[in-house]
């Protein structure tokens, strides 16, 4: 959404997306866990042409004081380009309005999952930052955050994937990668837990009708069972490559 | 949040289980709505919507300005929100809260999105466009900012004027021209109570939301949504929910159109 109308190119021709993928199909993508030494937990994820690294510290003290709840543990999350990360023109650095608003629903997601009341007064913060950007970051980033904090040891009920679904013409297709993202009719990034399929997180703009929308989340669940086995195999290949002490 | 706050707040997800509200309100029932609009003769266009105590006055300047880069055919867009320290006691003074940036950023989707605003009317010549600024003030809240923010931006732009052109210059002075509305959004937002969704929570319902789902739709179309909080949604329960909103649109689309008259 958002593309000017003026030179919109066509992003569906013969049957076959703009790369040569179907319309339910994922981009390619691999998760690596464990590659920021010092972080308590940590995952690389490149997703089509999208490169991000997801970093988890905690639970640690919250800092400052007053972020801190008596309750449970309090989730802090950034979300950030890289100024270099996009095509077009150097961004600023550090969270602008949009990183600020994904960062708050980013937060929620892991607020759903993480058994936050297990560390009263700590905080776990969670830093995602976007080193490429090629369409669908924040479920991307979603999805390496999951890994990052499963490596960091962090108690959850589940390990939520994200992936975005969306509307080219009469077509709903999944994972939008940049281009499909500016020209689409309607873009939708969702995040579900894939041990009930409930929908954690839930963005979209553009026009759908209720069909499609239902549609685009069925694409969207579907594809969790692939996203999933990929996260538990990166977590696993963590701990064999760190030797039988598992350190 | 006071020790009352959530005995309160427990007290409603007691009664959700039994599919009660506090205030014995229908679970898809909006609290009481006014709109005043043009109420800032300064602003090129003003609303003030009460939603059941929750106050938000939308005020839309509209300026000349340079087109974005990849549109410079169109005119802009820009929404902001502002959580007025006066508000609320938890509010306070400083840089907008993620809080006030979601806020103006969903109902900025839903006027875009539904491309309510004719953009492209705002060109005037190469280089020179109109820039609508929509401020949403919140003046007090109590409860469901989302859909009150959107109903005052919705009917203070069907009230929005634009300057005449001249020598380069705004004249503010003649405003004889309506800015031109192709669309109209409503927003519908559902607070999840022990496991029950509820239409337009209260303060004190918000206290014991787990999580929020808005839909906005101009009646043919979902135009955006935004899922919040850390509750989770079915995928059913999306799908009922988008019939709730096809269904409240018709009501509050008459709202805007009654109050600019």
């Amino acid at each position: 959404m958002g593309g000017s109308s003026l030179n919109k190119p066509e992003l569906i021709i013969h049957g076959k997306r703009t790369d040569g993928r179907e319309f339910g199909e994922l981009r390619k993508f691999r998760i690596k866990a464990g590659i920021v030494k010092n972080a308590d937990g940590s995952a690389y994820l490149e997703w089509g042409n999208n490169r991000i690294i997801a970093a988890v510290y905690g639970p640690r003290e919250a800092m400052p004081k007053h972020s801190s709840d008596p309750a449970k543990a309090v989730i802090k999350c950034r979300y950030a380009m890289a100024p270099f990360s996009s095509l077009s023109e150097h961004g600023r650095s550090g969270p602008n309005r949009r990183a600020t608003e994904i960062s708050k629903v980013i937060k929620e997601v892991f607020e759903n999952v993480v058994l936050t009341q297990e560390f009263p007064g700590s905080e776990i913060a969670i830093f995602i930052e976007i080193l490429q950007g090629d369409g669908g970051t924040r479920a991307a980033g979603i999805t390496a955050a999951s890994v990052a904090l499963a490596a960091a040891g962090i108690p959850m009920k589940d390990l939520p994937f994200a992936v975005s679904a969306g509307r080219i013409k009469d077509k709903m297709v999944l994972d939008l990668n940049m281009i499909e993202d500016n020209y689409s009719d309607s873009d939708m990034p969702l995040a579900v837990s894939p041990r009930n399929n409930e929908i954690l997180l839930l963005q979209m703009d553009g026009g759908l009708t209720k069909d499609d929308l239902m549609k685009g989340i069925n694409m969207v669940v579907e594809s969790g069972k692939k996203i999933t086995e990929a996260q538990r195999h990166a977590l696993k290949e963590m701990y064999a490559d760190s030797g039988e002490n598992g350190v | 949040m006071s020790a009352i706050d959530l005995v309160m707040a427990e007290h409603i997800r007691q009664l959700a289980a039994q599919g009660k509200r506090v205030d014995a309100r229908g679970d898809f029932d909006f609290r009481p709505i006014s709109i005043a609009a043009g109420i800032i003769d300064n602003a090129e266009g003003s609303a003030e919507v009460d939603m059941g105590g929750t106050q938000v006055l939308a005020g839309v300047k509209v300026d000349l300005g340079e087109p974005m880069s990849d549109t410079p055919d169109r005119g802009n867009l820009s929404v902001s929100a502002e959580l007025l320290p006066m508000a609320s006691p938890d509010y306070e003074a400083g840089p907008p809260s993620p809080t006030a940036i979601e806020l103006a950023r969903v109902v900025d989707r839903g006027i875009r999105a539904a491309e309510c605003i004719d953009l492209e009317s705002l060109f005037i010549e190469e280089g020179k466009v109109w820039s609508v600024w929509i401020d949403l003030y919140v003046l007090n809240y109590s409860g469901n900012l989302i859909d009150a923010a959107g109903l005052a931006a919705m009917a203070a732009l069907n009230t929005c004027r634009v300057p005449k052109y001249e020598d380069g210059k705004a004249v503010r002075e003649d405003r004889s021209k309506r800015l031109k509305i192709d669309n109209i959004v409503t927003s519908t937002t559902f607070g999840k109570i022990n496991g029950r969704a509820f239409l337009d929570t209260s303060a004190e319902e918000e206290a014991a939301v787990d999580g929020r789902l808005t839909i906005q739709t101009d009646g043919e179309l979902i135009r955006a949504m935004q899922k919040g909080l850390s509750g989770g949604f079915s995928v059913q329960e999306v799908s009922d929910l988008v019939d709730r909103s096809f269904e409240a649109h018709t009501n509050l689309k008459e709202y805007i159109t009654k109050a600019s008259k």
